[in-house]
């Protein structure tokens, strides 16, 4: 296996999807001639030429409304919007025409879209620009959503979207591009909709996906040398969600953390805890806590801004709580 | 046009009329829930430019969507056991008076979300563009489109990728209540296009089903050149309200008494006669026939059974790839 960035992952998957099938390609801002806002697509225009690596006006409703319009012509397009933060202007799309098409028309139309976009606070580009919204995204039956902490994840989860006839929003984290992981060999995918258990423990469980399960897998390490074994669930997809490891893990350990970098009020994390209060209220040994973003717009100045999103030493802190 | 094509258009077009009149019944009755948008009035128009397009044009329109609807071959059962939320309908009831379609057709819906479906009609352009197909993309929108930034995100990138896009403004001349003059800054609405470097105009005469056409093979042709989009604004009127139970407060009876006057089928009607394409008997027999068609299909729709409960979750995801 090789040690590949976040980045590095990212860009593969879209090559190797796009060598093997021609009806995959690539629209969005900059994509093309600039080779993408955070360099993913470094190197595609030379290669794949203009036509299937499209430069696109700053019109977010275009992207994906055409990316929608395209994929139901035959094509599997490759949107990227920028940053999640504009996905709000392309709303409408991604959540009420996208997600909505196959089921509306009674199964005849098929929408296999991906919309691409980079989500996350924490480099002080001020509060329009730095959200973590994905709870938003994942309150529509229909859209599939998706965002992975590792980069052997994000290299099998962007080709399981990229070959999903349903639309699929991959969620990426703007400030993990340089975040390096092994990364497995050859053609392979990892399935949308199965949680993964990260790392292996006995007391707590601590769930979390995409930066969240960055300041877990931190938090466990130091947890460990304080003599707490935390096992680590990634739930990688928010929808479809599978709780089916999270509920296992807290069966065995009975105490649970869920971490994330949104805020906290009707998140990711309100929706596992109820749902593990919901299926296995009897398991829970003490009540279970969330850590998540201060309810603020978040500031510009540095230190405001990161005692505004979750750090490892709430993780560690949440989790002796519950202990 | 052959004898018999001149009379196939008259008939989807008194059939439109068949469905809606007896839709209307049926809403009042309660049983046809939501909105019912009737297209009564406008006939010429979708008729027209259904009719001089190759099957592999494709189109998409917006909620006011029956008339579409059969003229891009959905049947009169199909239209009316949609509206009635019946398994059989052309979405097996799980859309609606605004949302039909029928891929198989070519005919892409049937979309509620005012101008949303414009971009989403450059994207298929796009995707015939890439694939090399000789398609054209027709979508039309009313009038009240035109004010909302979708148009503009839409109609901008049809320029800039020299899209094969037909763009058609079913000027009715109100945006639900409001008319024109009232919501746009330009009340000449193809003079919009001017402004993206896409060729435009305006047909008068948007009750005249012949001249739709004429108009709309003309554009058509245009555009399979390869001179990417083309905007063709027509004007037309719609004889009843927005929606069922509308007060119609906006406009007086005069201007629709007026304008009923230039009804579409009366029109084709009397160009049939005059020039001897057809005779009065010729026309009955249609009228005979769409009656008895438009009969069975709400009795076919009455007597279809409801989608099963347990199909609740059907085609929520597609499944395979």
């Amino acid at each position: 296996m090789a040690e590949i960035t976040m980045r590095q992952a990212i860009s593969d998957a879209l090559w190797e999807e796009m060598e093997k099938d021609e009806r995959v390609f690539i629209m969005g801002q900059e994509v093309g001639v600039w080779g993408g806002t955070y360099a993913v697509t470094k190197g595609f225009y030379d290669h794949f030429g203009e036509k299937r690596v499209r430069d696109t006006p700053i019109a977010e409703s275009a992207i994906v409304g055409g990316g929608i319009g395209a994929a139901l012509a035959g094509l599997r397009p490759v949107t990227e919007i920028m940053t999640i933060n504009f996905a709000f202007v392309a709303m409408d799309y991604i959540v009420n025409e996208a997600p909505k098409m196959h089921t509306m028309f009674g199964g005849q139309m098929r929408v296999p879209l991906v919309i691409r976009t980079a989500g996350g606070g924490g480099r002080q580009l001020g509060a329009t620009h730095s959200q973590t919204p994905d709870a938003i995204f994942a309150h529509f039956p229909g859209l599939k959503v998706v965002s992975p902490g590792t980069p052997a994840d994000a290299k099998g989860l962007l080709k399981a979207a990229i070959r999903d006839d349903n639309p699929v929003l991959f969620i990426e984290h703007a400030a993990m591009y340089q975040v390096r992981g092994e990364v497995p060999e050859g053609d392979y995918t990892v399935p949308i909709g199965v949680s993964k258990v990260q790392r292996e423990g006995s007391d707590v469980t601590v769930v979390s996906y995409c930066r969240g399960l960055q300041l877990s897998m931190q938090a466990a390490q130091q947890l460990e040398a304080e003599g707490i074994s935390a096992e680590v669930v990634d739930l990688r997809s928010l929808r479809p969600l599978d709780m089916g490891p999270v509920i296992e893990s807290f069966k065995k350990t009975n105490r649970a953390v869920v971490v994330e970098e949104g805020w906290p009020s009707y998140g990711v994390g309100s929706e596992v805890v109820t749902r593990l209060y919901e299926e296995a209220f009897d398991y829970a040994d003490a009540p279970i806590k969330r850590v998540a973003q201060k309810e603020v717009p978040l500031p510009y100045n540095q230190a405001l801004e990161q005692s505004a999103l979750p750090q490892v030493a709430d993780v560690v802190a949440a989790v002796k709580e519950v202990m | 046009m052959k004898k018999k094509d001149h009379l196939e258009l008259y008939r989807q077009m008194v059939l439109i009329r068949r469905v809606e009149e007896r839709a209307a019944e049926l809403y009042q009755e309660g049983k046809i829930g939501g909105f019912l948008h009737l297209y009564i009035g406008q006939e010429a128009v979708s008729t027209g430019i259904v009719s001089a397009r190759i099957p592999e044009d494709r189109v998409i329109t917006a909620y006011r969507d029956h008339g579409v609807a059969i003229n891009c071959g959905i049947s009169a059962k199909q239209v009316l056991a949609e509206l009635l939320g019946k398994e059989t309908g052309i979405s097996k009831g799980r859309g609606g008076s605004m949302h039909m379609a029928s891929v198989e057709n070519n005919y892409w819906g049937g979309h509620a979300i005012v101008g949303a479906h414009l971009p989403i009609a450059s994207g298929m352009a796009l995707g015939d563009q890439y694939l090399g197909n000789k398609g054209v993309t027709i979508c039309m929108f009313g009038d009240g489109a035109t004010n909302i930034g979708f148009f503009h995100e839409g109609v901008n990138l049809s320029k800039v990728w020299n899209l094969p896009v037909l763009w058609i403004c079913e000027n009715n001349q109100y945006g639900m209540g409001t008319a024109v003059d009232r919501a746009s800054a330009v009340e000449e609405i193809h003079m919009k296009a001017e402004g993206y470097g896409i060729p435009h105009s305006r047909l008068d005469d948007g009750m005249d089903v012949m001249k739709v056409r004429a108009k709309v093979a003309e554009a058509l042709d245009f555009i399979r050149a390869g001179n990417g989009p083309y905007f063709l604004e027509i004007m037309t009127y719609r004889f009843e309200g927005h929606s069922m139970g509308d007060p119609q407060r906006y406009r007086d009876k005069e201007e629709v008494t007026q304008w009923e006057k230039t009804d579409p089928i009366g029109i084709y009607h009397r160009y049939l006669v005059d020039e001897k394409i057809a005779s009065k008997a010729d026309l009955d027999k249609i009228e005979a026939a769409v009656e008895t068609e438009t009969q069975e299909a709400v009795e076919f729709a009455e007597s279809s059974p409801d989608p099963a409960m347990d199909t609740l979750f059907d085609f929520v995801y597609a499944e395979g790839n």
